[in-house]
């Protein structure tokens, strides 16, 4: 009873769900100029859904292709190519009925076989896409076999029963798998087109998509040029005509060429949003965005430093840092500091109540002192320890603050920077006492978040092991309501201290005052040009 | 003379290959790799990958493989960092970039170096001389990385007169500050150089003698003192013209100009070995080139050295 009660509602929830375009604002006029030009750190590595690994890409990806479906403003689902969508009983099968007027760039309607080539494509060994695990991330029947060479890519857990209809086997129940399904490495491809083309596929003018625009120009390290696709299903209600993003590695040049009004959207580089926010009020924004960001202890049996396995040890670390000075005075952008893992604002999730966080400094820092005293460690014993971090400016000033609240404690911090490769190649080997390591959100629950530190994960670089931990996940899993288990799962990392919590993340931004529509609120920051729009000023 | 130049060819062969054992295995001997990521993946996958690159395969291997594919089909294989990519697609993209504002920061350097440095000789102690190399000075501490934010500054938000970044194909105003960014330094070495090596020349015997025979001023600098006074000039343009046309990381970051200079810097950080071993032998083929072009220059000037 309950679960079909639960699945009626899923159902007409997904149906009756606005299919989202550029919604214009009752009052708003539209500007005559409907051009979209934002910046990029980075030269989009590559254009093709299953190969593209970075969060830069994938946002010139959710222009060019659909998945099953979008986000709306606030990061909620909105459908894409699939209208909605049923769940089995045992909520292992679920069935997309995909729209019928969808359509490639060159035309070709857009079918359930180009989901089942895309998703095939991206488990298939031959096309050895770094993004594979999703796949598996996603529980999709037999994906980690066929990553494995163990079973062909037939036997995916995928297929279409017709032209609009698609069927999706997971392995066990996921709660949260329809959210996973706006991730570009899902995004459908035109098998025809990539044929044909080969590697070449994805130069402007062969590049085929299904989204909202079209591939122009894409200029390694200078800009990508996307135009407005006449066939796309919702085009009449697309506004912007043209998307320019263009990438510049510094992002004080790219503030400059900000404020020369080259660009409507840059970062702002840390410790300048409060400068920029009194000078303009109107375009210096700072939203949550999914990330969090830690140092990261070693608890290798073997490879960690005897006395972090102390938890008394790991506690005090964690307690001495005063996370205000970090958030107010060096990064000065509006982030949270961070006493646990999830990020507050992942959509679902309950904060419990963690003692540490409701202490003033001064008590944590007291506390701190008592722990390490009890540990066996003072000022005439001093705990000796490395930190690693990755070159980065704010990355380096955090080190050094937190390098003196330790020494309050009598922490002899030597801080090891490292190029971003070394730094990853020593944490993924376990060859470190304390990192610095961040985790942003693959989707917008708490699992993405929770997953990383149970013994199986292979992200758990610190090798934490609670085996309560490691119930509580198997378990949410299946749950109906899996937001105590999260709520628990936070409360023992709390107790355990793998890791210092320090801050969660926001966007912070120069956004051009006359723009609309950008989804500022989507603590993904997936956002959609299509749902753009100028007004005249 | 032909011959000569036949042997120096012939001798590259053999450095080529041993610059590109050498970068191959230092390459090799960093750690991470370039599937490296934060991530991690699992090992399924990253196995998936390297059989897809040749990875697994010893090391010895790969490069018999890398280096036929140069020498039979002139294939640098793929990037391992922009999968849609070939390194010999994103050197005919960057390089002819780097090319047009090099070469054009070139002929700047040297036009403006060299009259820098020949009248700061010929007007030697005098406010000229000081101006001269007052500039140069200042050109010279002026470092690249802090000219490029200056340059934008004034030029992008304060006088709005450019683009503070972009290349568009190379339009002229595209190119104005990578250029004045790129040249300044090289231009104030050039101009150094010519003024030594000018005032040495003109206090040599055989000026003295022209000055002696009654010649006129401008005939005697012309042409019996700066010919000699460029050799050590011409030996310094030589790795500075490759230095230029391959690219200079501050430009090419600062005003993404897409250019190979941070495409270079780029393979090396992210481990795309294919990128980076590409770019070293371009570097090092136009390093030999251009040190032959020096030393046939070296003979055309000067009668003395003869192969």
């Amino acid at each position: 009873m309950t679960r079909s009660l639960l699945l009626s509602t899923v159902l007409s929830a997904a149906l009756a769900l606005p299919t989202l375009a550029a919604q214009v604002q009752p009052g708003d006029v539209l500007a005559e100029n409907q051009e979209y030009t934002y910046w990029l750190l980075d030269a989009i590595k590559s254009m093709d859904p299953q190969i593209n690994t970075d969060v830069e890409g994938s946002g010139v990806l959710r222009q060019l292709f659909e998945g099953l479906f979008n986000e709306d403003q606030n990061g909620a689902l909105v459908p894409g190519v699939a209208t909605s969508y049923d769940v089995s009983e045992d909520k292992t099968v679920y069935t997309f009925h995909l729209r019928d007027n969808a359509k490639w760039s060159n035309g070709d309607p857009v079918t359930a076989h180009d989901f089942v080539y895309a998703w095939r494509r991206l488990a298939d060994p031959k096309t050895a896409s770094e993004y594979a695990w999703y796949m598996e991330l996603m529980q999709v029947k037999n994906a980690a076999d066929i990553i494995a060479g163990k079973k062909p890519v037939e036997e995916l857990g995928v297929r279409a029963i017709d032209d609009h209809t698609l069927e999706v086997t997971i392995e066990a129940p996921l709660p949260y798998f329809p959210k996973m399904l706006t991730h570009a490495s899902t995004f459908p491809v035109n098998q025809k087109v990539i044929e044909q083309f080969g590697d070449k596929w994805t130069e402007p003018g062969n590049l085929v998509g299904n989204g909202a625009y079209v591939l122009k120009e894409h200029i390694l390290g200078e800009k990508v040029v996307m135009e407005r696709n006449p066939l796309y299903w919702d085009d009449e209600h697309t506004i912007i005509n043209k998307i320019t993003a263009l990438t510049i590695n510094d992002e004080n040049a790219a503030l400059t060429r900000y404020l020369a009004g080259e660009l409507d959207r840059v970062q702002i580089p840390a410790g300048q949003y409060p400068r920029l926010k009194a000078e303009y009020p109107d375009q210096a924004v700072s939203v949550p965005q999914s990330c969090s960001y830690i140092y990261l202890f070693n608890l290798d049996p073997e490879k960690g430093p005897e006395p972090l396995k102390d938890v008394r040890v790991r506690k005090a670390l964690s307690y001495a840092i005063d996370r205000d000075i970090i958030v107010n005075n060096i990064l000065q952008g509006g982030q949270a500091p961070a006493y646990n893992w999830t990020h507050p604002a992942t959509e679902g999730f309950e904060m419990p109540e963690i003692d540490y966080a409701t202490w003033t400094q001064d008590e944590r820092t007291t506390k701190a002192m008592e722990l390490m005293k009890e540990a066996g460690f003072g000022p005439d014993n001093p705990l000796k320890l490395t930190l690693n971090y990755n070159t980065s400016e704010s990355h380096k000033k955090i080190a050094i603050a937190v390098q003196q609240f330790w020494k309050k404690i009598g922490v002899d911090l030597t801080l090891n920077n490292m190029e971003w490769k070394v730094h990853t190649d020593k944490l993924q080997n376990q060859d470190f006492e304390v990192a610095r390591y961040a985790w942003c959100g693959d989707y917008n629950e708490a699992s993405t978040y929770l997953d990383l530190f149970t013994s199986y994960s292979g992200h758990n670089n610190g090798k934490y092991f609670n085996e309560e931990y490691d119930r509580l996940m198997k378990e949410s899993k299946t749950a109906d309501n899996p937001a105590p288990l999260y709520k628990r799962a936070e409360e023992i990392l709390a107790e355990d201290m793998p890791f210092a919590p320090i801050y969660h993340y926001t966007k912070v931004e120069m956004i051009k005052p006359d723009l609309r529509g950008m989804g500022l609120n989507n603590l993904m920051q997936n956002w959609y040009v299509k749902d753009m729009y100028r007004v005249a000023n | 003379m032909f011959s000569y130049i036949l042997k120096r060819l012939a001798v590259a062969i053999p450095t080529l290959l041993l610059l590109i054992i050498i970068s191959f295995l230092l390459m090799r001997a960093a750690p991470g790799g370039p599937f490296t990521t934060e991530r991690g993946l699992p090992p399924q996958v990253l196995a998936n990958l390297e059989a897809k690159y040749g990875l697994d395969q010893p090391l010895w291997k790969q490069m018999v493989n890398y280096v036929w594919g140069i020498v039979a089909h002139f294939d640098f294989g793929p990037s391992f960092i922009y999968k849609d990519r070939t390194v010999n697609e994103i050197i005919a993209q960057g390089f002819p970039v780097t090319l047009t504002y090099g070469s054009i920061s070139f002929l700047l350097a040297v036009t403006v170096g060299v009259t820098l440095g020949v009248v700061a000789a010929i007007r030697h102690n005098t406010w000229l001389d000081y101006l001269a190399v007052g500039v140069s000075i200042g050109a010279q501490v002026l470092p690249n990385f802090v000219m490029a934010p200056i340059l934008v500054l004034i030029f992008t938000l304060w006088l709005r007169w450019l683009p503070g970044g972009g290349w568009e194909g190379g339009q002229w105003q595209y190119l104005v500050m990578p250029v004045i960014a790129l040249s300044t330094s090289f231009m104030a070495s050039i101009a150094r150089i010519t003024r030594s090596s000018m005032l040495e020349v003109l206090n040599s015997n055989h000026i003295r003698t022209a000055r002696a025979k009654g010649l006129p001023e401008r005939k005697i600098i012309l042409r019996h003192a700066l010919k000699p006074a460029l050799l050590p000039v011409i030996s310094y343009l030589g790795p500075a013209f490759v230095t230029m046309i391959t690219g200079s990381v501050v430009v090419d970051m600062y005003f993404s100009t897409g250019g190979i200079g941070k495409a270079f810097v780029d393979s090396a950080l992210n481990r795309d070995y294919a990128v980076m071993l590409g770019i070293t032998i371009l570097v090092g083929a136009l390093t030999i080139l251009f040190n032959l072009v020096v030393d046939i220059l070296y003979a055309w000037i000067d009668p003395k050295i003869r192969y």
